[in-house]
């Protein structure tokens, strides 16, 4: 096969850069069906809907476990002493720095819910643990406030908060 | 492995990995400089297709298995779950199934070029037999991937397949059990068909290596049969082969999409849409398509081992092809005598496949046992005589020489071939065909066809229906509520569709104190069983010994037969009829007469139906005109409350219908813009070797 060598492109490299074009195309096309499959399907969203939780039966000092989207979340019902250990702290002095208002809801503030996983390396915390009285992680020695915040150990951050609203006083909506 | 590789790495990095392991320089000699007859045809382009096709099936079947679960009381559900809910999961499934298919048609092609070519002789033996092996292989492979669904075909065509081997006299019982791991086909069966059939395309890939190894050491075969002689007979196979078979596998993928997107479930079978059921064997067992011909040589032998002998015989005896074809010339274009037997074998092998979909009785049979004596007696007799007796056409005396007097394939015989393949195709599609039962009328379907639509109000009409009438004995287990509102389905809103569900009393629990407790539906659970009936048997003691079928996949799970040439034409695009399902529910509703016809007697507790399978159907009559009230105006005659529930169970059925029709449009064109490109590209490359 001659091979003309041209300064511009030729009839027929446009039609070879076409038809590669087109080509590169179509694998991408087929690509995504076959990558987009492995991101939860259907029905594992629809697992994860919203949940909802009755506060009633929960007593003052205890700390309940959920599941919401398969992570466990931990709803406190706080002591009024809890909640003052938990405010009269210097903010700026936390490795992750919060006030425990921005934790909780304004006018529910003895109800702490949080995701129970430790922001470290993903263990579940133990409640009313550690020196804070708060959350220990076992793992690697993670301590957490009455607030959820890390105040000692390796995780970097303090155990997140999930999307909630409260429907009434005695039940919440999770998500 | 020799090539004549002229591949020297510029690059210092490519150098020295060169040095190490000469894989650029092994892929440059067999795929880039390698020489390849300059007069191949398009018939064999079907390696490269073949190759093609078995890089869609595993990887396919790789992304599939991420989602099936290999247990009996859960295979069946993990399918339909990869078909509702999976992301595309409904495209991979149809690729996976309708890709054995195409993998098989291939196949075939492929092999009748190597009988019309004379490709199976000197020195291509060991070529022509590790292609029995891979064909062999594929066999198994197809098998046990079609018991993985766990439909009524799956558990009976493992259960008639496995006890092949119990014909094997002595250790044949032993055997058995060993395959099954049990009593009788179940769970354990189940599990290792899967990991064979995981393991088995991995064998394939290997072998599928040796085979291109033999061709490369001793070079492609081509039309004349005539060995390439000098460079000139020869082409690079880069761009030459390459862009002709990157033409070929575009064309190939235009019908294979055709059937993935319009007709997904034409070559399959409707029963497999029920779940399997020890109990009950279906009243016509067929295999898929692709074995028909094999199972018509076995039922026409009348022992049980002479079967199963001829049969596998039947496959075996092409290995020996190379040494019973005595003839020295390759090609049947000089072979004028053979080429007359070489269409005669093909059509004994398209007679065979229509006989193996046929039950097994009367004239079929006589005819069965007629062509399955010629087709031993065409590999036995006809080929080592005919090499002996047969005045051959002059050879050319190169390729270059034949090329300047080209001959073409009459289209007649191609066009006979074409229908012929396709009645194969076809038969394995047919339905179990109802005992004396009419066909049922075929109904204007607004879904039917390449742009056909759901009618939304229809499909509420439907749900309607079934929510009133057939909810009290009828499941629907595999839809969930919020299905209600998905797009392209009956188009409730997210808040209707959590109405509804909310209408429903689901079971849940344990809760706190231990008890199972009834709550409000949601969204994301299914609809909860009939409450009517708990378990089986308490179903059969209600309903005069039969359990109400669930109906998410009713509308899949029956159907017709359509006779010659109507089941041909029913795949064609414009004319494509895949609504035997739901033509059926209708006539049986419509179907039930007061008094059966005389001569027709109706066993007790059962009710005569013209168009169910024996006419004696449990079922009472649950339509009659003005049983539904209809809110939009619609007049609710029977006809109209049949019809509108039947659309309902063909969306319950293929909830992602029209995602399917829809993307099948865009990559039809897509993939016809490409074949042309690639058509004027091959052209383009091409040009200076035809202008010779």
């Amino acid at each position: 096969m001659t091979s003309i060598s041209s300064a511009e492109p030729t009839r027929r490299d446009f039609l070879y850069i076409a038809t590669g074009a087109v080509g590169a195309v179509g694998a991408a096309a087929v690509a995504w069906p076959l990558i987009n499959q492995m991101n939860p399907d259907a029905s594992t969203i629809a697992a994860g809907a919203p949940i909802e939780v009755d506060l009633a039966p929960i007593t003052q000092g205890q700390v309940i476990k959920v599941f919401w989207r398969s992570k466990p979340i931990f709803i406190g019902h706080r002591s009024k002493k809890e909640i003052d250990e938990a405010r009269n702290v210097n903010v700026s002095s936390l490795k992750d720095p919060q006030t425990d208002q921005a934790r909780v809801k304004a006018g529910h503030d003895q109800w702490l819910v949080l995701i129970g996983i430790c922001t470290h390396l993903g263990c579940i915390p133990l409640a009313h643990q550690g020196q804070y009285d708060g959350f220990f992680c076992p793992c690697h020695g993670s301590v957490y406030d009455t607030s959820g915040r890390i105040r000692q150990g390796p995780a970097p951050t303090n155990l997140p908060v999930p999307p909630y609203e409260f429907l009434s006083d005695t039940k919440i909506r999770i998500g | 492995m020799s090539g004549p590789s002229t591949y020297q790495p510029q690059n210092a990095v490519l150098k020295w990995f060169e040095a190490r392991l000469p894989i650029i320089g092994l892929v440059h000699s067999s795929f880039v400089a390698y020489p390849t007859p300059k007069n191949l045809n398009y018939w064999w382009t079907f390696g490269g297709i073949l190759s093609m096709m078995l890089a869609v099936q595993i990887i396919t079947g790789i992304v599939l298995v991420m989602h099936y679960t290999p247990h009996v009381d859960m295979a069946f559900n993990s399918v339909e779950h990869i078909m509702r809910d999976v992301n595309y999961g409904w495209l991979l499934r149809y690729l996976h199934s309708n890709g054995a298919s195409m993998f098989f048609i291939a196949v075939y092609i492929h092999m009748f070029r190597g009988l019309y070519y004379g490709s199976y002789k000197e020195p291509r033996e060991v070529l022509w037999i590790l292609g029995v092996i891979i064909y062999l292989l594929m066999m198994a492979t197809g098998f046990l991937g079609y018991t993985l669904p766990w439909g009524q075909m799956s558990f009976w065509g493992a259960t008639v397949i496995t006890n092949f081997f119990s014909a094997i006299p002595g250790v044949g019982e032993t055997l058995v059990t060993w395959l099954w791991g049990g009593f009788a086909v179940g769970n354990p069966t189940l599990q290792r068909f899967f990991s064979l059939h995981y393991l088995l395309p991995f064998v394939i890939a290997g072998v599928v290596v040796l085979h291109v190894w033999a061709l490369h050491v001793v070079g492609q075969n081509n039309p004349t049969g005539v060995e390439p002689k000098s460079s000139q007979d020869s082409v690079a196979f880069t761009p030459y082969a390459t862009v002709k078979d990157g033409f070929m596998m575009v064309c190939f993928l235009l019908f294979f999409a055709w059937f993935v997107f319009y007709v997904p479930n034409y070559l399959g079978h409707a029963d497999n849409y029920i779940p399997a059921n020890p109990g009950v064997t279906p009243a016509h067992i067929v295999p898929e398509w692709y074995y028909l011909p094999f199972y018509a040589i076995l039922r026409s032998i009348p022992s049980k081992l002479g079967g199963v002998i001829a049969m596998f015989g039947s496959i075996v005896l092409l290995a020996f092809l190379p040494w019973l074809d005595t003839s020295r010339v390759k090609s049947a274009t000089y072979r004028p005598l053979y080429k007359q037997f070489f269409w005669v074998f093909v059509l004994v092998c398209l007679g065979l496949g229509w006989l193996g979909s046929k039950p097994a009785e009367g004239g079929y049979v006589i005819a069965a046992r007629v062509l399955t004596a010629y087709y031993f007696i065409h590999f036995l007799i006809i080929l080592p005589l005919l090499g002996l007796i047969e005045t051959p056409k002059p050879l050319p005396n190169s390729i270059s020489e034949a090329v300047l007097k080209k001959t073409k394939v009459a289209a007649a015989m191609l066009l006979a071939a074409g229908i012929g393949a396709m009645t194969l195709l076809a038969s394995g599609t047919q339905a179990s065909a109802a005992e004396g039962a009419p066909q049922p009328p075929r109904n204007k379907w607004s879904f039917a066809g390449a742009f056909g639509k759901f009618d939304q109000a229809q499909l509420q009409r439907g749900f309607k229906v079934y929510k009133e009438v057939c909810q009290t004995c009828h499941g629907l287990n595999l839809v969930s509520f919020r299905n209600l509102a998905d797009p392209g389905g009956p188009g409730f809103s997210a808040a209707q569709a959590a109405a509804i569900a909310a209408e429903y009393k689901v079971q849940d629990g344990p809760n706190d104190a231990g008890d199972m407790f009834e709550r409000d539906g949601r969204p994301s659970d299914r609809f909860p069983p009939p409450s009517t009936w708990k378990n089986e048997q308490q179903a059969r003691a209600l309903y005069n010994g039969t359990v109400p079928p669930d109906m998410s996949v009713l509308a899949k799970a029956r159907g017709f037969e359509r006779g010659f040439p109507w089941f041909l034409i029913d795949a064609l695009p414009g004319f494509a009829y895949q609504e035997h399902g739901v033509d059926y529910v209708v006539a049986l509703l419509k179907g039930y007469k007061d008094k059966a016809p005389s001569g027709v007697t109706i066993a007790a507790g059962g009710n005569y139906n013209e168009y169910f399978p024996g006419h004696s159907i449990a079922m009472p009559p649950p339509l009659t005109d003005g049983r539904v009230e209809y809110t939009d105006g619609t007049p609710n005659t029977l006809d109209q409350q049949a019809k509108d529930v039947a659309a309902f169970m063909m969306w319950t059925a293929e909830p992602h219908m029209m995602q399917r029709k829809r993307i099948g449009f865009q990559v039809m064109i897509f993939l016809l813009i490409f074949a042309g490109l690639m058509y004027f590209t091959k052209k383009k490359v091409w040009r200076d070797v035809h202008a010779h």
